[in-house]
This record gives C-alpha cells, sequence and structure tokens, in this order.
C-alpha cells in the first residue's frame, strides 16, 4: 500500500479519531462511571466516616439528628430482612414461572406469557408503591394480618413473628410487594438458561421413561445450577437497591423489626425520606455512608450473579 | 419396578407440574390485579383539566398535573438527548473494536452491572456533583441523574444487537474494500438501526418511571416551569408526593397520573420487545 496516498491516510485518522471516540464512550460508561460514583459517595460520607468510624457505624443502632449522633445497623439489617423475606417468596414462584414458560406452557402461548410475566418488571416502582399502599396496606391490615394472627399467633416459636398490631405497613406487606417487582428477573434469567439445555440431554431422560417433573429435577436444573443460582443472586441485587415501593409500604420507623408486622426502614427509606431534610452536615454525611454501604454491596453481589450467568453461558451458549 | 413405585412418582409429576402452573399464575395474577385498579381507579379521573391546568392549593378540588407532565416531558427528553449518543457510542466499540479484547470484555460486564446499580445512589451522586455547588435543585440535573440511568441499557441493546448481524455482512463490506468505519457505520450500524431504536426505547421506558433520582436532583415544583436550571416537578415525583399526602383530590389525580405512566411505559415495553423478537427470528 501506497503510505503517501492522501485518501488512505485521511482514512487512517478517521479510523483512529472514531475508535478514540467510541473508546472513550465506552471507558466512561464502564469505567469511569462506577468509580466516580464509588469516589463521591466515599468523599461525601468522609465525614461520618471519621466522626463514628466504619465499625461504630455499622454496629450504632442511633440514629438522632437532634443529638447528631448517627449509625447504620437499624436499616441495614432491616434491608437485609426485606430482602431476604422477598427473596424467599419470590425464588420458589420464579422457579416455578420458568418451568412453565420453557415446559408446559403451548408453543403458540409461550411469547405472549413470557412477555406478561416480563411486564411485572417494567411497571414503575412507584406504582408498585402507591398500588401497595392503598390496596395491599388496607386489605392486609384490616383482613390477612388479624387473620394471621388469629391462626399463627398461638402457635410455638413461629407465634412471635404475628405479634403487634397490623396496620398493613410493615415487614410483610413490603417483601410481598418486593417480592412481585424481582420475580420476573429470576424467572427470566432461569427460562433462558433452561433453554440453553440440549434438548438431546433431556430426550435421553425422556427415553429411559423419566417422568418430565424428573426430567426437569435430575437433568435440567443440575446443568443449569449456576444460571438459577445467577438469577437468585440477581434477584437479591434488584431487592436491595429497590425504592420507591420500599418507601410507600415499610413505614420509615427506626427499629429493627421484631415481627411481620412492625414497621421499619431500609437503607432506600432511609435516603429518599431524609435526604433532603438533613440540615446539618453529618446528618447529609451519614445517609452518604448509607448509599456507600448499599452501592458496595449491590456491586458485590450483582459481580457475583454476573460471574454465575458467565459459567453457564461458556458452557452451554451455541 | 414395583407398580406402587410408579403411581409415586407419577404422582410427584403431577403435584409439581401444578405448582409450575400455580407460579405462573400467580405471577399473571399480580399483573392483571395491579393493571385492573390502575384502569378502574385511574382512567375515571382523567380528563381535559388535568393536562391543562396547573395545580390548585393542597385540599381544593381541581386544578390539574400541567407542571408535571411538562416537567416530566423535558426531564424525560433531556436524559434521552444525553444518554442516547453516548450509550450507542459505547455499544458500537463493545460490538464491533472490543470484540475479542479482553479490557473491554471486562467493561462489559461491569456495564452489565450498572444496568442493576440502584438508582437512588445516583440521585446521591448528582446531588453531590450537580446540585450542591450551584445551591439548589435543577431539572437538568434530574435530566443528568436519567441519562446515567438509561446509557447501560442502551449500551447492552446496541451491542447485542449489532452482533445479530452476520459475519458474512461484514466480510463482504470489506470484501469491496470498505475501511473498519465504514462497515462499523455504514453496513453493520445500518442493518441494526431497528434494534439500535429498541434500546433507546427501552431506555426511555425505564427513566421515565423513575422517581429516586429525581427526588433529589430535579426536586419538585408546583408551578410549570419551562427553566432547567430550576427545580422541575415531574410525574413520578408528584405522585409519591400526591399518594403520601392526606387528601382525596391529591389521590385521585396521583390514581390518574399513575395510570397514564404505566400504560405509556407498557406500550413502549410491548413495542421494544416486539421489535426485538422481529429481529431474533
Amino acid at each position: 500500500m501506497d503510505k503517501a496516498n492522501p485518501y488512505l491516510k485521511r482514512a487512517k485518522i478517521l479510523e483512529y479519531v472514531l475508535k478514540v471516540v467510541l473508546g472513550t464512550a465506552a471507558i466512561f460508561i464502564g469505567l469511569i462511571l462506577p468509580l466516580t460514583i464509588f469516589f463521591v459517595l466515599y468523599k461525601e460520607s468522609s465525614l461520618a466516616i471519621e466522626h463514628f468510624g466504619v465499625l461504630n457505624f455499622l454496629t450504632s443502632t442511633d440514629w438522632d439528628p437532634v443529638a447528631e449522633k448517627f449509625g447504620g445497623l437499624v436499616p441495614l439489617v432491616g434491608t437485609l430482612i426485606a430482602t431476604f423475606l422477598a427473596t424467599l417468596i419470590a425464588a420458589p414462584i420464579s422457579m416455578g414461572i420458568a418451568i412453565f414458560l420453557v415446559e408446559l406452557s403451548p408453543n403458540r402461548l409461550k411469547s405472549i406469557f413470557s412477555t406478561a410475566i416480563e411486564l411485572l418488571a417494567a411497571i414503575p416502582s412507584i406504582i408498585y408503591g402507591m398500588w401497595g399502599l392503598f390496596v395491599i396496606a388496607p386489605l392486609f391490615g384490616e383482613k390477612v394480618e388479624p387473620w394471621l394472627q388469629q391462626k399463627l399467633g398461638g402457635v410455638p416459636l413461629i407465634g412471635k413473628l404475628f405479634e403487634g398490631s397490623p396496620t398493613g405497613i410493615d415487614v410483610l406487606t413490603t417483601s410481598l410487594v418486593l417480592s412481585i417487582m424481582i420475580i420476573p428477573f429470576m424467572s427470566s434469567v432461569v427460562k433462558d438458561a433452561f433453554n440453553m439445555v440440549p434438548p438431546i440431554m433431556k430426550e435421553s431422560a425422556y427415553s429411559l421413561g423419566a417422568t418430565k417433573w424428573e426430567v426437569i429435577k435430575q437433568v435440567m436444573i443440575p446443568i443449569t445450577a449456576s444460571g438459577i443460582a445467577g438469577g437468585l443472586i440477581l434477584s437479591v441485587g434488584r431487592a436491595l437497591g429497590e425504592t420507591m415501593a420500599v418507601t410507600f409500604l415499610a413505614g420509615n420507623v427506626n427499629q429493627i423489626p421484631k415481627s411481620l408486622f412492625d414497621p421499619f426502614t431500609t437503607i432506600t427509606v432511609a435516603l429518599a425520606n431524609q435526604f433532603t431534610e438533613a440540615d446539618t452536615d453529618i446528618y447529609l454525611s451519614s445517609l452518604y455512608f448509607l448509599a456507600l454501604i448499599l452501592f458496595f454491596m449491590s456491586f458485590i453481589i450483582l459481580y457475583l450473579s454476573k460471574f454465575m450467568l458467565l459459567q453457564i453461558e461458556k458452557k452451554w451458549k451455541v | 419396578m414395583s407398580k406402587n413405585n410408579k403411581i409415586k412418582r407419577q404422582i410427584e409429576n403431577y403435584v409439581f407440574l401444578t405448582l409450575s402452573f400455580l407460579s405462573a399464575g400467580f405471577g399473571l395474577f399480580f399483573l392483571f390485579w395491579i393493571l385492573g385498579d390502575l384502569l378502574i381507579n385511574g382512567f375515571k379521573y382523567i380528563n381535559l383539566d388535568l393536562f391543562t391546568h396547573d395545580p390548585v392549593p393542597p385540599g381544593m378540588e381541581g386544578g390539574g398535573l400541567k407542571h408535571a407532565f411538562i416537567g416530566h416531558i423535558i426531564i424525560t427528553f433531556l436524559g434521552t438527548v444525553i444518554g442516547t449518543p453516548i450509550g450507542i457510542l459505547a455499544g458500537i466499540y463493545f460490538a464491533e473494536y472490543g470484540r475479542n479484547s479482553k479490557l473491554a470484555s471486562i467493561l462489559r460486564n461491569i456495564v452489565d452491572i450498572m444496568v442493576s446499580n440502584p438508582s437512588i445512589v445516583i440521585g446521591a451522586v448528582v446531588y453531590a456533583i450537580l446540585v450542591k455547588p450551584v445551591g439548589h435543585f435543577m431539572g437538568i440535573a434530574g435530566g443528568v441523574a436519567l441519562a446515567l440511568l438509561m446509557i447501560p441499557v442502551i449500551v447492552i441493546t446496541t451491542d447485542e444487537m449489532m452482533k445479530l448481524v452476520p459475519k458474512e455482512t461484514r466480510e463482504a463490506a470489506y470484501a469491496l474494500g470498505a475501511q473498519p468505519w465504514q462497515v462499523s457505520f455504514q453496513i453493520v450500524l445500518k442493518a441494526a438501526k431497528v434494534g439500535v431504536l429498541t434500546g433507546v426505547i427501552l431506555g426511555v421506558a425505564r427513566i421515565s418511571g423513575e422517581t429516586a433520582p429525581l427526588l433529589f436532583t430535579a426536586f419538585n415544583n408546583s408551578f410549570t416551569t419551562l427553566d432547567v436550571t430550576k427545580p422541575m416537578a415531574s410525574l413520578t415525583v408528584t405522585v409519591f408526593q400526591y399518594a403520601m399526602g392526606p387528601y382525596d383530590e391529591w389521590h385521585r389525580q396521583a390514581w390518574a397520573a399513575s395510570f397514564i405512566l404505566t400504560f405509556g411505559v407498557l406500550i413502549a415495553s410491548i413495542t421494544a420487545r416486539y421489535l426485538i423478537q422481529k429481529k431474533r427470528t
């Protein structure tokens, strides 16, 4: 090739410039943005970190804006409880939905059903919150929770979970609405994983006389185990950071809930309710510290989920 | 194998398949419950005043959400205008230039993680970067926060859709003497343009339902404003304020706004899914 050719030279320069522009965009979103988030949150929370210390903040139940004493244990535990309960409800149901979509639904209706389930993820979180507040909370506060209390309140051990006065603004309703929101994420990942199972593996099991459930249990689930784990972890990550729905239903009371009918708070609830009201530097800084903890937790968890999903893709993706 | 065992296996089979059926029913039940409530409670309060009037003082009847509709459109538009070019450019990089690079695939995985990043965290970060130095809430800060939420969605879809373009198409272009940038922009991007558009629709659908990042950035305003350097109302933040408030009129308007918002977002998502499915088959 002729190096002196001006056309080719121009093309080379253009090529280079484009590569730099595209690469900059990619580095911005994949590297600079997450680092910026981390450093901004760290810088803004440094006052609280210096003042209270990391370990102290994480183990203290104080949250007193007047005395300027702050600790993150209560919202952190609230976040973990709501996430755990929501995942507990969502996981088996998501598995059931994925099995239904892959194995039971008639072929022609498959895409309609899977669209419908995925629409649950498209409904904005504020809608879940408002609907939860106006529909679920009264229903649970007046009917479901008194009934549960009557039936299960006297049972030893678990009876304690149903103590207190049911209002519908509590751990139970929050976790239920949260679980509906994360179901589509887990079920769609598990569905995709099931679809990667080579048909020949299923067919050989059927030819040995296995029932459909046995094929699912002994062939599909073991093969897609890391995909299922990835979907489960993804839904945990989603639940951790969910804000608006939880804000409507949790009640924003700074206490570690002892019963399913207690109001409580989470990191996101504390942020949404108090961020714009924080009138002192240490107050705002403590809220930023909570945001940093949330970002850190969800990043690690989502990374773990991604890692699990890459395992199964590497193995089975065609 | 004894006959008893066979019956046991059959029963187990039916029990679990029924449970699977019920799970799907559970999901659909809640979907229709929510949509039904929105339809019943929201649709009847939609009237012209809702779109053409600013709010009246709290507790009084009447008034509308003009300020929130206009603010919502402006903020979403800002987010889309800022986010779309960056998202598409980064998506092209991952699909075309970063194919075999280890670094690019690490970055690509981080972008995947950023899709699920808690949106309230983005709001807090934009507050520290834009709102705090300026000293007051701004519509444009809301636009930036939404753009940052939207970019990962567009990057992922652009990347996936461009990777669906057959290798042969690229090779044919190279064989005709095309430069790499010509292949990327004039051949592959053109072939994948519906897919890329789908990514933008998905991104818009995602951000137009966001509330948390707007609470600390655009905040709220009781009046219509076109000035993006002032606090600006949005539908979602207004729904939050109205639903939490004590007035019946507020609740009615919150239902109506939620109805419009939800069905707008659902139509956008269904369109996007339809376009993707058409592309894949």
